[in-house]
């Protein structure tokens, strides 16, 4: 399966990580989420968390780059949801 | 311009010599650096020690493309980030940036530059210990 291009089904199968103080307080650890009814990154954190609100100071990226929540997804796709960063 | 992610002590000094001695004989006017160290307090509580949390693959490229940036908003001969990850003690070293440029405004401001987007855009997380034993997350960069 090439990523990008969704199943027969329309199903999706994404690759999820959590950072830091989100990843510590997910109950279980997740490393993936799939289905045919996941559009955007909101999609993937709802799927993760068990249709969790996703709190309003939550970052997230898509295959490596910083994105928006309303962002598309393909079947693929590596999303990651972090707190505010504080390196430096 | 380099990038380099490292997981025990570095010496910034040591650092920049050897980015200063790859230059391209006499080009550079100016070179500016920046070097960020652990406290051993935040927020009035003693900090023993502390964790730098990364996303790897993510952090390499996010200040490889800060750098880009910078390369294109001034005339910069190179640039240099280094930064720490893993358990760190007070005292040591937790970021260097280095950029030389012909004259002294642009190795400057592309040094604030490279740092200020580092704060706001590089994904690493830092969780404190302190003297009680407790640990906690720093849930926000100062402004400056």
């Amino acid at each position: 399966m090439m990523s990008g291009i969704p199943n027969s089904d329309n199903r999706m199968t994404i690759k999820v990580k959590f950072f830091a103080s989100l990843r510590e307080a997910m109950p279980q650890a997740i490393d993936e989420v799939d289905g045919s009814d996941i559009r955007t990154i909101a999609d993937v954190w709802a799927r993760a968390t068990h249709d969790s609100a996703m709190p309003g100071h939550v970052l997230c990226s898509v295959n490596l780059e910083h994105c928006e929540s309303t962002d598309s997804v393909t079947d693929g796709d590596e999303v990651a949801f972090f707190p505010p960063v504080t390196g430096g | 311009m380099s990038v380099l992610i490292v997981e025990t002590a570095f010496d910034p000094e040591a650092e920049q010599r050897a980015f200063t001695s790859a230059l391209p004989n006499g080009q550079a006017g100016a070179t500016a650096s920046f070097i960020g160290t652990m406290r051993n307090r935040n927020e009035g509580d003693e900090v023993v020690s502390m964790t730098l949390e990364h996303y790897p693959g993510m952090t390499d490229r996010e200040l490889a493309a800060i750098i880009d940036e910078a390369m294109q908003r001034w005339r910069i001969i190179n640039a240099l980030i280094v930064h720490r990850v893993g358990n760190i003690q007070p005292g040591d070293t937790i970021v260097l940036t280095v950029v030389s440029a012909e004259h002294r405004a642009a190795a400057f401001d592309a040094c604030r530059f490279l740092m200020e987007a580092l704060k706001q855009r590089a994904p690493f997380w830092k969780k404190e210990t302190l003297s009680d034993g407790s640990s906690r997350w720093v849930e926000k960069n100062t402004t400056g």
